[in-house]
């Protein structure tokens, strides 16, 4: 089974993959799945009435908004960054997980690296398809890097100017 | 000024760690040099022509004695002895060596310093009114608010990848020393009708190739929700600025192509969701970050009889007060600016030896404060005017005392070709040629007012764009031309320059600001700057007296 780095009380593991990432042309298989957006509106309804766990893919131009009134049934969010450089998957996850209180995962997919790490897992994701080849063990590294932090996102820790109050 | 706490300095020194990994990782090979760019962007770390160049940060360009030195020392050590300040008030050192970079930052965090976010498609090193603090015509101390931005904006987890890089200034007084009018955030503190302070928030101003100026999306905003509504501004243009073309990428494409009220209802709308009570600053907050800036001034007399006698013997002292003392809030106390524009060298580039001397300067005189302003020059904002002849006297044996501020000479222009690789000319050669022809400092004062802006490239890091005159290196079949435009203003009156014609050669620049200057000085009617004759005359008789010879 592929593996991915998950979250789990505040620490990274990794751990296998129970989706399939399924593309639009491929055919269905059996057992859990993630969809694109498309697919997912197309052939969420009754893959979900098959009793299966269904994930969706969202392109880093697709708007989180579009799940909104899903979202309590979807057991994944994969927000996939083209490049490292485009940056919209982190407002995504913090609308996500701040606005719509969503408690399934939040994955990482696409050009995924270390350097990032701190940033995503702030703004909510939990669980990572690293393309450079790291480990849960760097990215455990590259998360505790930074002792404060000086704003409040998705991932509860404390901003240095609440630090300074207490 | 502000002073770092442990949480502040235990958030450098983490920084600092990462990035002596990230550069051993580089050095060993571990990573490729296209793997380590963008790492190296997110440290102010940039590869130019000849040499890595490291852009150290100074936020809302504020500096004490102990920093000084200490770049002066950098510069000395790891570097050829001299830096140059940016139209972003920051510090360039030009010939950095990467393996030593690691080391530079940790002599940085010794005295509360980095380069983080002064590169890069981040929110950058944010800009303030250089006079704040010592200005009577503020609403406030702008460094407050700048302070509470450098620290939401550091390493924010949602804004570290934006579309393109962003650039916030802050003002608190009526006239406009921090060209908030061009920035991708521009904010300009207004008492409102119950006698709130708040901030008119313009969004959107940008030079490079299409300059813009900001436009109001917000006329008052209650100065506690800023933080929020930044935040607000943000996320809309992350979303939904343009991630296809590096050229439309800046927020003022985004806003020129919604249109400003549109962009303004995108940003209500996504603050209208959004936790204010979450991002915005607590009170304790504010009040910590405020006692910070509160300078302890003597009672003094608002005369000095010391400045009087040395000015009445001595008439280039005299031009120094007219030029360079600038008057303080404070009774007794004035500001002092520091020329980095002697004709002939280059604008913005200090040695290291006289960084000291300016360094000692602040802490002897000027409360240990110091300021750099997007003039590339430097500001000495607490000297009271019992000091000012012997300020001025040290200044002067150090170079550092050129009358010229806001006069012919006191002309911005980037590194150009000479360093940079982005450029298509060099801007330091025309600058230095113009500031030599009018380096008799009487005829400069019978010019008065006129602001030269040089930009080796369409970046326009030189502003170029709102110069009262304009110059632009392009590149003509591999050849350096100059394209100039007049009439531009980077303050409350802001506007952009106007094109005045084909480009000129290298060799001609020079002669045609002297023949636009005439042209000024036989127009010019009751004392108006050459700006307002421009405004007044438009471009056609400038344009005639450049180009008669193609007639």
């Amino acid at each position: 089974m592929p593996m991915r780095i998950k979250l789990r009380d505040g620490n990274l593991y990794p751990a296998e993959d129970p989706f399939t990432a399924l593309a639009d042309d491929q055919d269905l298989v059996p057992g859990d799945v993630i969809l694109s957006l498309s697919r997912f509106q197309a052939e969420g309804d009754r893959l979900l009435s098959e009793g299966r766990a269904v994930g969706v893919r969202l392109k880093s131009d697709e708007e989180v908004e579009a799940l909104a009134y899903d979202l309590p049934r979807i057991a994944v969010v994969a927000l996939e960054f083209p490049k490292f450089r485009d940056g919209r998957p982190y407002s995504s996850a913090r609308i996500l997980r701040e606005r719509f209180g969503y408690a399934g995962e939040v994955r990482a997919v696409g050009d995924v690296l270390r350097e990032q790490a701190h940033f995503m897992l702030r703004c909510g994701f939990d669980a990572f398809e690293p393309a450079d080849g790291t480990g849960a063990q760097q990215w455990e590294a590259a998360t505790r890097r930074f002792r404060h932090v000086y704003q409040r996102a998705a991932d509860g820790r404390t901003p240095a100017f609440a630090e300074r109050e207490a | 000024m502000y002073r770092y706490d442990n949480i502040d300095k235990a958030f450098v020194a983490d920084r600092t760690a990462e990035f002596r990994e990230q550069v051993e990782r580089r050095l060993a090979g571990e990573i490729t040099d296209d793997q380590f760019k963008p790492i190296r962007l997110l440290n102010g770390l940039y590869l130019q022509l000849h040499a890595y160049m490291l852009r150290i940060a100074i936020p809302y360009g504020t500096l004490n004695a102990a920093k000084l030195r200490k770049l002066a020392w950098i510069a000395k050590t790891y570097d050829q002895g001299y830096g140059h300040f940016t139209t972003r008030t920051n510090l360039q050192l030009h010939w950095i060596k990467l393996r030593d970079a690691p080391q530079i930052l940790e002599h940085l965090a010794e005295v509360e310093m980095h380069s983080m976010q002064t590169s890069g498609n981040t929110i950058r090193n944010v800009t303030a009114d250089p006079y704040a603090g010592a200005t009577a015509d503020e609403l406030d101390d702008p460094r407050v608010w700048a302070e509470a931005i450098r620290q939401w904006s550091t390493l924010h987890p949602e804004f570290s990848f934006l579309p393109r890089k962003f650039k916030i200034a802050v003002t608190a007084a009526a006239k406009d020393r921090a060209a908030t009018k061009i920035y991708d955030i521009g904010l300009a503190m207004r008492r409102g009708r119950n006698g709130e302070l708040g901030f008119e928030v313009m969004v959107g101003g940008g030079l490079g190739r299409t300059p813009y100026l900001g436009s109001t999306i917000r006329e008052f905003l209650p100065t506690r929700h800023l933080l929020s509504y930044l935040e607000a501004i943000l996320r809309v243009y992350n979303r939904y600025g343009r991630r296809d073309n590096i050229w439309k990428a800046r927020i003022k494409v985004l806003v020129a192509s919604l249109g400003a009220e549109e962009f303004g209802r995108q940003v209500e709308a996504e603050w209208a969701k959004a936790d204010h009570e979450r991002t915005d600053l607590p009170d304790t907050e504010l009040a910590r970050i405020r006692a910070e800036f509160t300078p302890q001034f003597e009672t003094l007399s608002p005369r000095s009889e010391a400045l009087e006698r040395a000015k009445a013997g001595d008439a280039a002292f005299a031009r120094f007060l007219r030029h360079n003392v600038h008057p303080h809030k404070a009774p007794g106390y004035a500001l002092v600016d520091v020329s980095l524009k002697t004709p002939g060298l280059t604008p913005g580039d200090i040695t290291s030896e006289q960084m000291n001397v300016v360094a000692d300067l602040a802490e002897r005189f000027s409360l240990d404060e110091l300021r750099v302003n997007y003039n590339q020059n430097l500001i000495l904002p607490h000297v009271k005017l019992d000091d000012v002849p012997a300020v001025h006297a040290a200044l002067a044996a150090a170079g550092l005392a050129t009358p010229n501020m806001d006069l012919i000479s006191d002309i911005i222009a980037c590194p150009g070709l000479d360093y940079c690789a982005l450029a298509n000319a060099r801007a330091i050669p025309i600058a230095q040629h113009i500031a030599e022809r009018f380096a008799d400092p009487v005829r400069a004062e019978q010019v008065g007012e006129l602001k030269i802006k040089i930009s080796g490239c369409i970046n326009a890091c030189g502003h170029h764009h709102v110069g009262h005159i304009g110059i632009l290196g392009v590149d003509k079949k591999g050849e350096e031309f100059y394209q100039l435009t007049l009439g531009g203003s980077g303050e409350e009156d802001a506007s952009l320059g106007q094109m005045l014609g084909p480009a000129l050669p290298a060799d001609k620049v020079t002669d045609a600001i002297e023949q636009m200057v005439e042209v000024y000085l036989r127009e010019r009617k009751d004392g108006e700057r050459f700006l307002d004759t421009f405004r007044r005359t438009g471009v056609t008789p400038f344009k005639e007296a450049v180009y008669a010879d193609a007639h």
